[in-house]
């Protein structure tokens, strides 16, 4: 599989660019996977890519955009889980793009 | 693509899917494949339950540690069932009986059911899928 030098690290990432081996991830990846994705990162960005890290570390799997935007909804509150807020984020697919940049597997259901 | 679920042909028939699972988590990989796809089935908004029954009762046993066998240990992912809107899950009596586990031993909450009830349920089903 490609690797990409990232911040001075070789990093090992699939054929659709997700990173491979998630302990590897830290911030500077998180750039440059939003430079990939064309996604300018804010603090609004951020919250979603950690919750989705959290959500990851929970349950072992990056979820699909419907079960996400539910969760986000519990946590952060309806006005932000909704399919607006998250498409205005990440305009090719929430799931999609915040999982890559926060490092994780493509969504399973994600096809 | 990840926006699968926004589209709805508005056909509307929802048919009742029961997913089997009879072998234990690691050594094959249908445990894992079987929970692939019943996440993706989740998406489809059919009614879909879940059975553990034989060596399948190990999968949703607390405590795993895969570590040793060097595979991702994905029991933590049947917790997040609820959230993919599946909450039907059936484990057989008889098969935690056989293994001295009881529900207590298990990751999520289950429905524990006996031999003929088990049988009803899988009478009731469309599509029955065995992993």
């Amino acid at each position: 599989m490609p690797m990409v030098n990232i911040a001075g690290k070789e990093v090992e990432v699939d054929e659709e660019g997700y990173l491979v081996d998630l302990s590897q991830w830290n911030e500077d990846i998180a750039k440059y996977m939003a430079v990939e994705e064309k996604v300018d990162l804010t603090d609004s960005h951020w919250e979603v890519v950690n919750f989705l890290r959290e959500y990851y570390a929970e349950y072992q799997i990056a979820p699909a955009v419907r079960v996400l935007t539910k969760a986000i909804g519990k946590k952060l509150g309806p006005e932000k889980g909704n399919n607006k807020y998250l498409y205005e984020l990440f305009p090719y697919g929430p799931a999609k793009q915040a999982c890559k940049i926060a490092g994780l597997p493509k969504p399973t259901g994600c096809i | 693509m990840s926006d699968m679920d926004e589209m709805d042909d508005g056909s509307g028939i929802v048919k009742k899917f029961m997913f089997l699972n009879r072998k234990a988590p690691h050594g094959t990989v249908y445990a894992l494949e079987g929970l692939e796809v019943v996440l993706i089935t989740a998406a489809f908004d059919q009614d879909v339950s879940m059975v553990f029954t034989d060596d399948g009762v190990f999968q949703l046993m607390k405590g795993i540690d895969s570590k040793g066998i060097e595979v991702k240990d994905f029991s933590k992912t049947y917790r997040a069932l609820e959230g993919y809107d599946i909450e039907k899950l059936y484990v057989d009596q008889a098969s935690l009986d056989a293994r001295g586990l009881t529900e207590d031993d298990l990751i999520v909450d289950v429905t524990v059911l006996s031999v003929p009830e088990m049988a009803n349920l899988m009478a009731e089903q469309d599509v029955v899928i065995s992993f």
